[in-house]
């Protein structure tokens, strides 16, 4: 696995750097959150939609990153709990279900326990087996919802009426879904940010670098890992549930192994087990995707280029290479 | 069901399994000796399908038109080992799948480039075109024979290769322990160079030979590789042995649970459940398999390594 | 300083009217040029390039403006893609995508948008009955192509027969298809996992069965495979019928030989002798190297000739969209199909024709129309269709 560069972090940050970390995200949220006010003003509508799809694959991402960058959990299977969070949705509207906050939080609980149930079935292989067992479950989430005919199947559902949010507004407002989809994502985020600061993200990295010595330390490492498997898929499942709701539409598409695969490309790219790496390697690949088919049918290779680049010229992703140069400059 | 049916069925998985471990083998030895997880091996599989289509569609003999694919994949593999997979031998499985996915996405528009969006044709030999009377009650496709001809001899030839000489001597030594190969002389460069050449040749081989009986389309090599790293991982990356034991079960398995279990649900259960699982099942039953042999194996059935 | 304001005022307004005058029109289209249905979506993008350039990038002698974009068949990325063009590009016609969910996915949201939709190829049973919409156009009715099979099929005598088909609910529409007509015997019906490689099991099932034809609905790559590996297998005496997507020339330049002698339906053939068809298929085989074209190329010439017509008709003034609506539905045009009206539902009522694969004396393997099914045909969810 790719470790975070313990040097890195271990530098004095000169001068301004903290200020400027400290003060970044809140302009950043600022920002975002007043693009709702300015885009139709600049004709930017499209946009909006758009960043708000990009806050959710982050809260998808952020997760990932989390297991894998700081509990050093490869999972190729973390689209399957999107498909899990989306699913729940769609079976609750079906059922008659209206209520957003009842929709979302049955998503998180669901996917939490399929996070649970699998975790305690994969945790104990490693590296590569984990990465394939993960897969194989949610392959098998994937086909099952395939052949779900009562939510159409590989049709997929329609989610026609918007969730209601309560106070008389509901998903169906695209401000109020997207400064609703912010204050989830930033809420995340900061969890995010302090459980991997806490002691159980201590342990957690602990793990990653030598399970024998931290189960030598008295450690329960299973349970530690597997309660940041859960969290990890539940955070996914809302995503999902989040995503239902962004689209209007789910289908197992969602799910598919390589859904699942360009998450792990995207928390690479970004700089894995680094605070801000899954929010930008989604930014970026997702940005970049979005303009290359504008412009191109061949839009596959360049994105391919820039994985292979990453790799070899800034192994720690790019939220690394920020860094350094913010510090160079 | 009759006996016959189960011997063809039993051939069926039989010969299934051999596609799968001509893919798995080249993927196994490359991931288990250089410890490196290689995802363009699906992109060297699809090399190899359409050289051997164009070539074959070209006028080429089959045999002729199988051969020129595994020479000229050959050469797109060196190619490829030397710009970019030597780099990542020392790497961790995350950047060698980050790297490797981005070469899939590279050779599916590459592909695109030069032979279009469409699957290109390729054709079956005439003399394997029909089938061949098995048994006075069994006629069996003369090409799924020459498939499972060809698995058992690539099974073969790599286990007399890794266990009976040198080079797979130096190749184990490599495996097991690379720095104590390398302290003992062993120029470990030169012989993973070597492996991932052959498992090119083996990918492509595949893809060649796959192509009569399959589409041959850009994304062939990715349907195809999530079965063939089921295989491996079942078996215990790195073994050949293990391979070729779970190709065949991933084979039967998968087969049985298509020839066998509709028909069996059908007896116990109401017909329409009874569809409706069956296939379900079916479709699900290679990764039930994986997920149950690393539950109780987390390393696969024969783990290479310590 | 008023009066000079508000004058400053009329002539921005001014120019914005008559800038808007001569903006074009814009169409948004979502290919499928890679992914799982790249091959269609080529075809696709192949027809409607042919009869764009025939129009001279005008629709109805207007200016028009076609966006294209891939979205590879993932029905999500539809769903931002016409997103896109809906709130960025402010299209006025839309069509494409190759698979029924990519077009329900994105059907709700053109609605709401009241811009027409005009498949250009996916004709979901949800869009034909309850969730039926004035704004979308179908070109055939998914299952309309299995009922002229099963009509097939009783033609021929067979009373005994196997389907098979992937398992998904799409599978089972159109094997329902298949059996709404058909009225001999089903002896099994057989479901496959999505995007199988390997049918051997199936067949050997099939042969045991001893069945007197089979009918198969399996798309793309499924069906290249399934037809290479029955012939391999020395079923090529049981007959295959299948739909026309699994027989069209797409899928014959990879299968090759053994295509050879499969039946299949489709509501359109190369070689139906109406002038505007002989000039479709001679225009698109001088365009693009001799090749054939496919239905699906057909359908998406037809639909720019479906927008070509209404545009005339409504003499450019797109934004009025119930005088567009009420022109599309006139379908006057001369469809490559020939004659069809809409039915209530927005579905076309028209014939299916029979057609056999052969190998002509040049070698070229192509489909020969044999005759027509069913006569001016509706499909079977009309009556769902409240509209």
């Amino acid at each position: 696995m790719t470790r975070p560069g313990k040097a890195s972090s271990a530098v004095p940050a000169a001068d301004l750097a903290p200020l400027a970390a400290r003060v970044l995200p809140w302009v950043l949220l600022a920002v975002l959150a007043a693009f709702p006010l300015l885009a139709p003003v600049l004709g930017l509508e499209y946009w909006l939609g758009f960043v708000r799809r990009l806050l959710i694959v982050m809260i998808a991402a952020t997760s990932l990153n989390f297991i894998l960058g700081y509990g050093g959990m490869a999972a190729l299977g973390h689209a399957g709990f999107i498909g899990v969070g989306a699913y729940t949705v769609v079976a609750l509207v079906d059922a008659g279900v209206g209520s957003a906050w009842l929709a979302w939080g049955a998503a998180l609980a669901a996917s939490a326990l399929a996070a649970a149930a699998i975790g305690a079935l994969s945790l104990r292989t490693r590296g590569v087996y984990f990465l394939m067992i993960t897969l194989a479950f949610a392959q098998m989430l994937y086909y099952l919802a395939v052949s779900l005919s009562a939510y159409g199947g590989d049709d997929g559902y329609g989610l026609y009426t918007p969730l209601a949010l309560g106070a008389g507004i509901d998903t169906g407002d695209e401000a109020v879904f997207f400064w609703v989809v912010l204050a989830i994502a930033a809420l995340v985020f900061a969890l995010f940010s302090r459980i991997a600061a806490s002691r159980f993200g201590h342990a957690l990295m602990g793990i990653r670098d030598n399970e024998t010595r931290m189960s030598a330390l008295g450690y329960p490492v299973f349970r530690l890992k597997l309660a940041a498997f859960a969290g990890a898929g539940a955070l996914a499942g809302l995503a999902g549930a989040l995503l239902a709701s962004h689209n209007a539409f789910v289908s197992p598409s969602l799910m598919h192994w390589t859904e699942s695969a360009t998450l792990l490309v995207m928390v690479v790219l970004g700089g894995l087990g680094r605070r801000w790496g899954a929010p930008l390697g989604v930014a970026v690949w997702l940005v970049l995707a979005e303009v290359l088919k504008l412009h191109t049918e061949y839009w596959h290779w360049p994105l391919g280029l820039l994985l292979i680049t990453v790799v070899f010229l800034a192994p720690r992703g790019l939220a690394a290479l920020f860094a350094r140069a913010g510090r160079a400059a | 069901m009759d006996s016959i049916f189960v011997i063809e069925q039993l051939l069926n998985g039989l010969g299934y399994g051999l596609m799968l471990f001509l893919l798995a083998a080249g993927l196994s030895l490359v991931f288990g000796i250089m410890d490196t997880m290689n995802l363009a091996h699906g992109s060297l599989y699809m090399a190899g399908a359409y050289i051997a289509a164009r070539a074959h569609e070209a006028g080429a003999g089959f045999a002729t038109a199988v051969l020129a694919a595994v020479a000229a994949t050959v050469v797109i593999a060196f190619l490829l080992e030397q710009a970019i997979v030597r780099r990542l031998y020392a790497r961790d499985h995350l950047a060698q799948v980050i790297a490797t996915f981005g070469v899939i996405l590279i050779a599916d528009d590459v592909v695109k480039a030069i032979w279009g969006p469409s699957p290109v044709m390729a054709a079956m030999p005439a003399a394997l075109a029909g089938p061949v009377q098995l048994l006075p009650e069994l006629p069996y496709p003369a090409y799924r024979l020459l498939l499972i001809g060809v698995g058992l001899l690539v099974a073969l030839g790599l286990y007399l290769l890794v266990s009976h000489t040198r080079i797979g001597m130096l190749v184990r030594a490599g495996a097991s322990n690379r720095g104590m190969a390398e302290l003992m002389g062993v120029r470990v460069g030169r012989v993973f160079s070597f492996v991932f050449v052959l498992g090119a040749a083996l990918a492509a081989l595949a893809g060649a030979l796959m192509g009569p009986i399959s589409a041959v389309q850009i994304g062939m090599g990715e349907a195809i590789l999530i079965p063939a790293l089921v295989v491996i991982v079942i078996g215990g990356i790195g073994s050949v042995r293990g391979a070729f034991v779970a190709a065949l079960l991933v084979g039967m398995v998968d087969t049985a649970g298509r020839a066998f279990l509709p028909p069996a649900l059908r007896a116990v259960l109401p017909p329409a459940l009874a569809a409706e699982l069956g296939a379900a099942l079916a479709g699900i039953a290679m990764y039930l398999l994986m997920a149950a042999v690393l539950i109780l194996k987390p390393a696969g059935l024969f783990p290479a390594r310590g | 300083m008023l009066k000079l304001k508000s004058a400053a005022l009329a002539l921005a307004l001014a120019a914005a009217v008559g800038a808007h005058a001569a903006d074009p029109i814009k169409v948004g289209v979502a290919l499928d040029i890679s992914g799982p249905f790249a091959t269609i979506g080529a075809e696709t993008r192949d027809g409607l390039n042919l009869a764009i350039e025939q129009l001279g990038g005008k629709l109805g002698g207007f200016d028009a403006e076609f966006l294209q974009t891939d979205f590879a068949g993932n029905p999500e990325q539809a769903t931002q893609l016409v997103r896109r063009y809906l709130q960025a590009e402010k299209i006025d016609f839309f069509t494409g995508p190759v698979a029924s969910n990519s077009a329900l996915a994105v059907g709700p949201a053109l609605f709401a948008a009241k811009v027409p939709f005009l498949s250009s190829n996916p004709g979901p049973s949800q869009f034909a009955g309850k969730q039926c919409n004035p704004y979308f156009f179908g070109v055939y009715q998914n299952d309309t192509y299995d009922e002229a099979a099963g009509r097939v099929a009783n033609d021929k005598g067979y009373r005994n027969m196997v389907l098979i088909a992937p398992n998904y609910p799409a599978g089972k529409d159109h094997l329902g298809g298949f059996k709404r007509l058909y009225e001999g015997a089903v002896k099994e019906e057989i479901y496959t996992k999505v995007g199988q490689i390997d049918y051997a099991a199936e067949i050997a099932r099939i042969r045991a069965a001893k069945p007197d034809a089979v009918y198969f609905f399996l798309p793309a790559a499924m069906g290249i495979n399934f037809i290479k590996q029955y012939v391999a297998g020395g079923l090529k005496d049981i007959p295959l019928i299948g739909p026309g997507f699994s027989a069209d020339q797409d899928t014959l330049a990879a299968v090759g030989e053994p295509a050879v002698g499969l039946f299949n339906t489709a509501h359109w053939a190369h070689d139906l002798d109406l002038p505007a068809n002989k000039a479709f298929v001679e225009a698109f085989r001088n365009k693009y190297d001799g090749r054939y074209p496919t239905v699906y190329a057909a359908q998406a010439y037809d639909v720019v000739m479906a927008m070509d017509a209404a545009v005339r008709e409504v003499e450019g003034r797109v934004d009025d969209r119930e005088a567009v609506l009420a022109a599309l539905r006139k379908a006057d045009f001369d469809s490559v199909r020939g004659e069809f009206r809409y039915g209530a539902n927005n579905y076309p009522v028209q014939n299916y024709y029979l057609r056999v694969v052969e190998k002509r004396a040049d070698g070229t393997i192509t489909n020969r129309l044999v005759g027509t099914v069913l006569e001016q045909h509706q499909d079977a969810y009309v009556g769902d269709c409240k509209m």
